[in-house]
């Protein structure tokens, strides 16, 4: 176990130091740099001085390895862009992004698989409704649910259309800074949540129904086990196996489509800066995010095959054999 | 639930093949006064059954965007003229605008079906490229084996570890942000193949060295095929079912993919109608809670997503690969 872990913490390394040294590589060998972000009227002394701030005047490969050796010391440089230490930055987007991401995470979950075990167990008008609207959900990505979701709170004012606070969060105290947060929060992690928690039902009315099929629950039915008990007790436990193998790709997901439900929704987490820090070539801004989010990515991986030597004997096997 | 699905795609297929004659109006032809004007509607009944012609809409405001109808004098549809389905005269009765107009008096239908156009033949031409090359490197991974096996397979890896959708915007945003449309689709084809390539391959990989093994490929070497002859007329043809299915998760994910990146403002010069540029035109809240005829291109996008995966439903572990595919982009 010490040894899988030990390795999984160098491939997490391997894997921050490649992101966001190929992302400064890629913004420095790009077309056109921060400057342009000081308009055609800077004079060339200021241009001058803002390449050295951000160490432009020098080689790209001895840029890098300046940045690598500061960033060992988690100093990520400044950020042209907010004019402050990338660090504090990508702290806090990282912080919007995760509560984003481990809210709708939750929704999938306790949406998806009571839902699952519904329509997985019953037959009837009910679950084949269940299953009409999951199949939907599934084809509907977070671009268009957040689209849509916008579009509906701005029609009918029930929740908030973007942000992750109003407009005069700065002054209230923190719990009624924390509400406001929560006001915010339901529509972009529904957006990311729907169709994770289509794909849960689906596979979790799959499993069921499979286990319900199983030898083993034949015989609990004919010790007298009763109805309920039958579900919850015996065959969800089986059942669960496949759940516990996708959390990882759902976590990935959630990753990904974070991005585009954080642009359209505005909320202020780490694809939202990386993008504007992209945009602008704000270069240690764009590494720092880029740092964040393979941090993010190892994680993912990390809890996804944790989850899954749970499930697993095997896999627990294969991993750490 | 299959056929349905097909009848759909043959249908958005049909709609990108048939768009300049199915188009009441040119796509980039704008009405000066039907600035966001609502969608015309269609009728067929006015005190007793008519063919169906239309009410003119007249401007009525231009500041508050209200539109009247002219119910004085119904103006039919013109069938099979000037190259085009159905229009209208417009000397008796204003432009035929079925989805509404845009922010420019653009009709909305018409661009949508040249959207349907671009984005299709995008992520088509973008599929194609990833099944090819991702087949290339997987069969010669797999027919190889040992060290270039072991890099390609490394690589593949690598790329398939990150969420591709933040490569593309990375890739896409480190490039000058004004291109032509041209070299836009010359451009998102290559990053979407590039990022595209590893899954096909991996799987591939896979089949290609299982399949080596059997009789018929080692019966086939012994006769004297060569490695190409092998690989292409023996071995590949094995995968293609799993090719089929690659191509059905990887087309919708391009599909999404040019929609976000044109929506964030990355993708295709607003002037050219895809769907993403289209929903880029949705992108202001305040006007589409008026508008929301706008939001027709994502309805196109759910159509087509839909269909696709009504197609490989059936398959038991369908939810699994929608979310692997979702995983990354």
């Amino acid at each position: 176990m010490v040894r899988f872990l030990f390795r999984r913490l160098l491939f997490a390394l391997f894997l921050v130091v490649a992101v966001s040294s190929s992302a400064l590589l890629l913004t420095r060998l790009a077309p056109g740099d921060v400057t342009t972000q000081l308009g055609p009227f800077a004079s060339a002394a200021e241009v001058a001085r803002t390449r050295e701030r951000y160490d432009l005047d020098r080689a790209p490969a001895s840029q890098w390895a300046l940045w690598l050796a500061r960033a060992s010391r988690f100093d990520f440089g400044d950020s042209f862009l907010y004019n402050r230490p990338v660090r504090d930055l990508i702290g806090r987007a990282a912080a919007n992004t995760a509560a984003l991401a481990v809210v709708a995470l939750a929704a999938a979950t306790l949406i998806g698989i009571p839902l699952g075990m519904f329509t997985g167990s019953r037959r009837g008008a009910a679950a084949a409704l269940v299953r009409g609207v999951s199949l939907l959900a599934l084809s509907v990505p977070p671009l268009l649910t957040s689209l849509l979701l916008v579009f509906i709170a701005s029609r009918t004012r029930w929740f908030p259309a973007g942000g992750m606070t109003s407009v005069d969060a700065l002054d209230l105290s923190w719990a009624a800074w924390l509400a406001d947060v929560a006001r915010h929060l339901p529509l972009p992690a529904l957006a990311l949540a729907l169709p994770i928690a289509a794909t849960f039902e689906r596979l979790q009315a799959q499993s069921m129904s499979e286990a319900l099929h199983q030898p083993f629950l034949l015989a609990a039915v004919a010790r007298g086990v009763a109805p309920r008990d039958l579900i919850v007790r015996h065959a969800w436990r089986v059942s669960l196996r496949p759940i516990c193998a996708v959390y990882g790709l759902a976590i990935g997901a959630l990753l990904s489509g974070s991005f585009v439900v954080e642009y359209v929704t505005a909320w202020p987490g780490l694809g939202r800066l990386m993008f504007e820090a992209l945009r602008a070539r704000d270069i240690y801004l764009v590494a720092g995010c880029a740092a964040m989010g393979g941090l993010f990515l190892a994680l993912g991986s990390l809890v996804g095959d944790l989850l899954l030597a749970a499930a697993d004997p095997r896999a627990r096997e294969a991993q750490t054999g | 639930m299959r056929a349905a699905g097909q009848i759909l795609i043959v249908l958005v297929v049909l709609a990108a093949v048939g768009a300049p004659w199915l188009a009441p109006n040119p796509p980039e032809r704008s009405f000066p006064d039907a600035l966001y004007a609502p969608p015309t509607r269609v009728r067929l009944l006015d005190q007793g059954l008519h063919a169906p012609f239309i009410y003119r809409q007249r401007l009525v405001s231009r500041l508050e965007r209200r539109f009247e109808e002219d119910r004085s004098r119904p103006v039919p549809l013109r069938w099979f003229t000037g190259g085009r389905l159905a229009t209208v005269d417009e000397a008796q009765g204003g432009p035929l605008l079925v989805l509404g107009a845009d922010a420019f008096g653009r009709d909305i239908l018409s661009r949508l079906l040249y959207g349907t156009r671009a984005s299709l033949a995008l992520a088509l031409v973008a599929t194609l490229g990833a099944l090819l090359l991702g087949a290339l490197v997987g069969g010669i991974a797999g027919y190889t084996g040992g060290l270039a096996d072991e890099a390609l397979s490394r690589l593949s890896d690598f790329i398939l570890v990150l969420p591709a959708i933040y490569v593309a915007l990375a890739l896409r945003a480190v490039m000058p942000l004004v291109l032509p449309a041209r070299t836009v689709f010359l451009l998102l084809t290559a990053i979407f193949v590039l990022l595209g390539w590893p899954i096909v391959a991996r799987g591939v990989r896979a089949i290609v060295a299982s399949e080596r093994q059997r009789d018929y490929a080692v019966a086939g070497q012994a006769l004297g095929a060569g490695p190409v002859r092998l690989l292409a007329r023996h071995l590949l043809p094995a995968a293609s079912s799993y090719l089929a299915v690659q191509a059905t998760l990887l087309l919708p994910a391009f599909i999404l993919a040019e929609a976000t990146l044109s929506y964030v403002g990355l993708g295709f010069p607003s002037a050219v109608p895809t769907w993403g540029t289209m929903l880029q035109d949705a992108a202001n809240v305040s006007l589409v809670s008026e508008a929301p005829w706008m939001l027709a291109p994502a309805a196109a996008i759910f159509v087509l997503v839909l269909a696709v995966n009504l197609t490989v439903q059936g398959t038991g572990r369908a939810p699994v690969q929608l979310l692997e595919r979702s995983n990354r982009w």
